[in-house]
Parts: structure tokens; C-alpha cells; sequence
């Protein structure tokens, strides 16, 4: 039983490091940038499959939660607040190194706020937000956060379209790296790109086992619980309401992680990526890795989202999304891993009991 | 008193329900609850353990009104349901639905062990998924995940639904053998005979209202209720 996951992440890590070795064989090492954004659009899929498979419920706002996180960076880190340095709070926050003095591209001071304090924000900014759609909708049975989170998808897109805070629809350029002392840096400069391939690839990980362990624990649990039948699971003693919420928030959360770091990586942050389609494309990703299996989802988001990157469905980018979607919905409402899985294990017995874990619900 | 209710009134929308019900139920008591199809049965239960709200009347579990809490907190009332259809957790292991129903029990690990060794069954099936179980086997499944909870007392919405007969008695004496764990069982059933085999008192119950009460030997021998609610071929069988 305790080997088990240590299986499945030592095949991923495995899996990782070999996608970079290869690629560096191949001399194809450009690909890595490709690869690294798609390890931190996994971390929503994974994030969503957590609500989805384990607290039945689809957020269709995913989208506009990436886009808090990166927009809410990608301002504070790029807005000139010298204008305030005078100010009372202006000079404190300088002092407090939330506000720090950085070259723009053209070498003139600006006053931004630091990658640190813009997470923060950003962090707590989703909190509040997500909160505030979660609480009533998740009060009610049925598909009332769908609606909900769509709405408000539909929403923040308009907004961020609209206001020349966020640069309407050029969105935000000349975001700074997030360094950390001189040890790491995520940004996207090409000197940089295997240890930004890295740095992905541990902050996925992290996320995928903590959100691993959760889901194995009493609350995880509490959450299949009331996946399964909601009224069993509120005689049991457990407040649903608020465990939907908590599960609801937390995967907002990530979403909005994951915005910030791809927006530190790629050094900037446009519209689309609040738009409707993405969020829809995440809940396909985490269908087509079956809800329940959080490895699955990763796996099979990383090597989707890399290959539309890379631009192999051309203009039928999004079109290749929906129709995995109806697919899935249509052939394997559990995802077509499940299956899959059982069939390897037919032929391979013990060896990949990793994968029978990792179903979590099976 | 470990329960009582007090002219409850409650239903769905605008539609009433149950209209006006008083009863109780005594520490140690098997106090039935008979009812056809519609009898408002169910929509009582959901009202005692807080899924739905009554539109007015009193809830009181050892004396304290509980109709204002939510459902999740009925249990520490040391009240628990088994609910209609049994819902089992159908992904979750055997182990796993007992310990979900032990989820504010912080020794239900060893309460595990106390269920176990009183439904053996659920031993042999431990590590299997609550959905691959017999019928009968959920019906056992759910007694045990909701004495996990450790209550004073059990709620049975109709324990022998979908039941094979024999499977059914098996409950039945189940439901009996409560007693030396010092539980108080209410037990809404359709199965007249068997719950008033059983029980202590009954309480006889007819589109939303009480129509009869007594002790479970006197509704037996009562004419009018058997062929009113002990099913459709009584006459027949018994007279």
C-alpha cells in the first residue's frame, strides 16, 4: 500500500527528466518553453478535476480565475506607482519592499510592486471572489456553480476586454521575472528555459501530491461522500455546504497559481486566456483524465496542452477540445483511463496496482 | 423523553405534507411507524434529522428543540440516519463508509473493529466497494456505518425495501439486537407485521396524519388496522 504512490511519482519525475533529456538529444530544446506552459495549465486541470471529481461540481470559470491571478501580477508588477511615492503608504510599502524600483524596457526607474507581494494579492484576491460566487451557488443542489462560474467568466472577460488597466485586448507585456535571490528565476529567457522546466515540474508535483494526500484523508473522504449521495453524507455529520466551498476555493486558487506563474514565465498576459473557451477546454483536459484520477489528468493535460502550443491542431484548436469533450461525455463518463487502466492491469497484475490507486474512487 | 414532536407540520413548496403529527419515543424503545405509499413517512424523518425545515410545530431530542439546526449536525444530537435506498457509498470501500460514518467519532478506528465483529459479513467484504455488495449486505452496510456514530438513536427509513424475505428477517433481528447495544431505534417500515413483531409501540400513519397508536401486541390483534395497512391480502391469509 505505501509503495504505490511513491510509484506513480517516480514514474512522472522519470517521465519529466526524460522529456528533457530527449529533447535536448534531439537538440529540440526550444520545446521545453512549450512543455513548462503546459505543466502550469495542468495545475488548473488538476485543481478542477479535484472539484469536479471529488466534490461533483464544474466550474466553467476557471478560465477568469487563470486570468485574476495573471492579470492581478501582471498589473501591480508592470503599473508605475512612483506617482505615490510620496505618499505616506507609497513610501511605508517602499520601505517594506513591497514596493521595489525596477528599469522598464526603455531604462527609465519605475515603482512596481514586488512578484511576492503581486502573488499575495493575487492570491487573496481570488479567495474573496471565489468566495463570493461559491457561497450562494454552492448552498443550492444541481448545477447552480455552473451557471454561476460561467456568468462570471463571461464577466471578467468582458472586463479585462474592456478596461485599459489590463491593455484591453493586447493584454499586459514586460511582466518581470519572479526571482528568487539569486538561486532561480521564473522567466522566460531562453538562458533559463531547463531550470524554468524544472521549477514547473516541482511546483506541479507539489500540488499534485498534496492534493493526492488530501483526497486520501477524512476530508477527502467527506468529499467523495457527498459526490456519492448528499443527504447520506449531511446525516453522517458533515457540513456539505462549506466542504463544497473549501473544495471550490481551493481549486480557484490554483487556478489563479497557475496564473501567475505562466504569467512571470512568459513574461506577459492577453485576454483569451479568460476567455470561455479556455475554461472549457480545462474541464475537457479534466474529463479526458477522468475526474477521479488526478495523475491521469495531468498526464494527459500536459501532452494535450503541449501539442495545441506547438500548434498541431492549426485553427482546430479549439474545435479538437469540444469534440474530446463530447466524446468523453459520450464513450467514457469516467474517463477513457479507467478502462484503459483496467485492461493494462488484466495483463500486468501486481506491477501497475500504482494505477488502481491512483483512480482514487476505484 | 428522547424524542418528541409537537404538532410538527411540514412539506415541499407549497404543498403540506405532513400535517400536525405529535409522538414520542422513550429511551430503549422500538417505536415503529407504519404507512403506506405517501403517508408522508419519509417527509417526517427529513424533518427530525434537519433536511427539511418544518413549517412549524417542535422537534425535541432529550428535551433540547432541534428543528432550527442543519442536517450535518444532527448526529452530535447523537442521532442517526439510515437512510431510504440505503446509500451506500457506492466508490468507497466497505472500511471507508464505516469510517465516513464515524466522521465526528475521533475513535472510529476502533469503532470500526466493534462493527465488524458484530456484522461478520462486512469483515469477509472489508476492502471490497460498497456498490458490489448484496442488498441485504448495504442494509448491514448502512446499520453499521450509521452505529459508527456512536447514537442513542437510530432512524430506519425502511430497512427492508427491495430485501429478499429471508434477507429481510436477517435485518429485522439486526434491528432487534440494537437493544443490548442501548440504542433506540425508530423504524418507519411499510412491513406492518415484521415492525410490529419487533417493536415496543407503533404509531399507525395515513396522508400526513397519525390515525393510531398503542403498543405493538394491541395494533397486531387490531382488526381495522390490519386490513387497513397490514397489507392487501390479509383477509384472505388471516380471517
Amino acid at each position: 500500500m505505501k509503495l504505490r504512490p511513491a510509484i506513480g511519482i517516480v514514474a512522472l519525475v522519470i517521465a519529466l527528466v526524460a522529456a528533457q533529456l530527449v529533447l535536448r538529444a534531439m537538440d529540440k530544446e526550444y520545446c521545453l518553453t512549450q512543455l513548462t506552459m503546459a505543466i502550469y495549465y495542468a495545475i488548473v486541470v488538476i485543481g478542477l478535476c479535484f472539484i469536479m471529481g471529488y466534490a461533483g461540481q464544474v466550474s466553467l470559470g476557471h478560465g477568469a480565475f487563470f486570468a485574476i491571478g495573471g492579470y492581478t501580477t501582471a498589473v501591480l508588477t508592470t503599473y508605475d506607482f512612483s506617482r505615490f511615492e510620496a505618499a505616506a503608504w507609497g513610501r511605508a510599502l517602499k520601505q517594506a519592499h513591497v514596493f521595489v524600483v525596477r528599469q522598464d524596457m526603455y531604462g527609465s526607474d519605475v515603482l512596481n510592486a514586488a512578484p511576492w507581494a503581486a502573488f499575495v494579492t493575487a492570491m487573496a484576491a481570488t479567495l474573496v471572489i471565489a468566495v463570493l460566487i461559491g457561497y450562494p451557488a454552492l448552498r443550492l443542489k444541481g448545477h447552480y456553480l455552473t451557471m454561476a462560474t460561467l456568468g462570471f467568466g463571461l464577466i471578467v472577460y468582458k472586463i479585462i476586454l474592456g478596461s485599459t488597466l489590463t491593455g484591453t485586448t493586447d493584454g499586459i507585456v514586460g511582466v518581470p521575472a519572479w526571482s528568487f535571490g539569486t538561486v532561480a528565476a521564473i522567466s522566460g529567457k531562453s538562458a533559463a528555459r531547463v531550470q524554468n522546466y524544472y521549477i514547473a515540474c516541482g511546483i506541479a508535483l507539489l500540488v499534485l501530491v498534496l492534493l493526492r494526500n488530501l483526497v486520501r484523508s477524512r476530508v477527502g473522504r467527506a468529499l467523495r461522500a457527498i459526490h456519492d449521495h448528499e443527504t447520506a453524507a449531511n446525516a453522517m455529520g458533515i457540513n456539505t455546504a462549506r466542504y463544497k466551498l473549501k473544495a471550490f476555493v481551493a481549486s480557484a486558487l490554483l487556478a489563479a497559481l497557475a496564473g501567475v506563474l505562466l504569467t512571470h514565465y512568459t513574461g506577459g498576459v492577453n485576454p483569451s486566456e479568460a476567455g470561455a473557451m479556455k475554461s472549457v477546454r480545462y474541464v475537457a483536459l479534466a474529463a479526458a483524465g477522468g475526474t477521479t484520477n488526478l495523475w491521469g489528468a495531468a498526464v494527459v493535460s500536459i501532452v494535450l496542452n503541449f501539442l495545441s502550443l506547438r500548434g498541431w491542431f492549426g485553427s482546430y484548436d479549439n474545435a479538437v477540445f469540444g469534440a474530446l469533450l463530447i466524446a468523453i461525455v459520450s464513450l467514457a463518463p469516467e474517463g477513457p483511463l479507467k478502462p484503459l487502466g483496467l485492461l493494462l492491469r488484466r495483463f500486468s497484475g501486481r506491477w501497475l496496482a500504482g494505477g488502481r490507486s491512483n483512480d482514487g474512487a476505484a | 423523553m428522547l424524542l418528541q414532536v409537537k404538532n410538527l407540520r411540514c412539506g415541499y413548496g407549497s404543498l403540506e405534507v405532513v400535517h400536525g403529527i405529535s409522538l414520542h419515543v422513550c429511551p430503549g424503545e422500538i417505536v415503529g411507524l407504519l404507512g403506506g405509499n405517501g403517508a408522508g413517512k419519509t417527509t417526517l424523518l427529513k424533518a427530525l434529522v434537519g433536511l427539511l425545515r418544518p413549517w412549524r410545530g417542535e422537534i425535541l431530542v432529550n428535551g433540547r428543540p432541534v428543528h432550527n439546526q442543519p442536517a450535518w449536525r444532527c448526529v452530535s444530537n447523537a442521532v442517526a440516519l439510515v437512510p431510504e435506498g440505503r446509500q451506500i457509498f457506492a466508490d468507497m470501500t466497505v472500511r471507508e463508509n464505516l469510517l465516513i460514518g464515524g466522521y465526528h467519532n475521533a475513535y472510529r478506528r476502533m469503532d470500526v473493529e466493534m462493527v465488524l465483529e458484530r456484522f461478520p459479513r462486512l469483515a469477509e467484504r472489508i476492502h471490497q466497494l460498497g456498490g458490489t455488495l448484496s442488498g441485504g449486505e448495504q442494509q448491514m452496510l448502512a446499520l453499521g456505518r450509521a452505529l459508527m456514530a456512536r447514537p442513542k438513536m437510530l432512524l430506519l427509513d425502511e430497512p427492508s425495501m427491495g430485501l429478499a424475505p429471508m434477507m429481510a428477517k436477517e435485518v429485522f433481528a439486526e434491528i432487534v439486537k440494537l437493544k443490548d447495544l442501548g440504542v433506540t431505534v425508530f423504524l418507519v417500515e411499510q412491513n406492518a407485521a415484521a415492525t410490529l413483531a419487533i417493536a415496543d409501540r407503533a404509531y399507525v400513519m395515513e396522508t400526513g396524519e397519525i390515525i393510531l397508536e398503542g403498543e405493538a401486541a394491541e395494533l397486531m390483534h387490531n382488526a381495522a388496522v390490519k386490513r387497513a395497512y397490514l397489507g392487501k391480502g390479509y383477509k384472505e391469509i388471516w380471517e
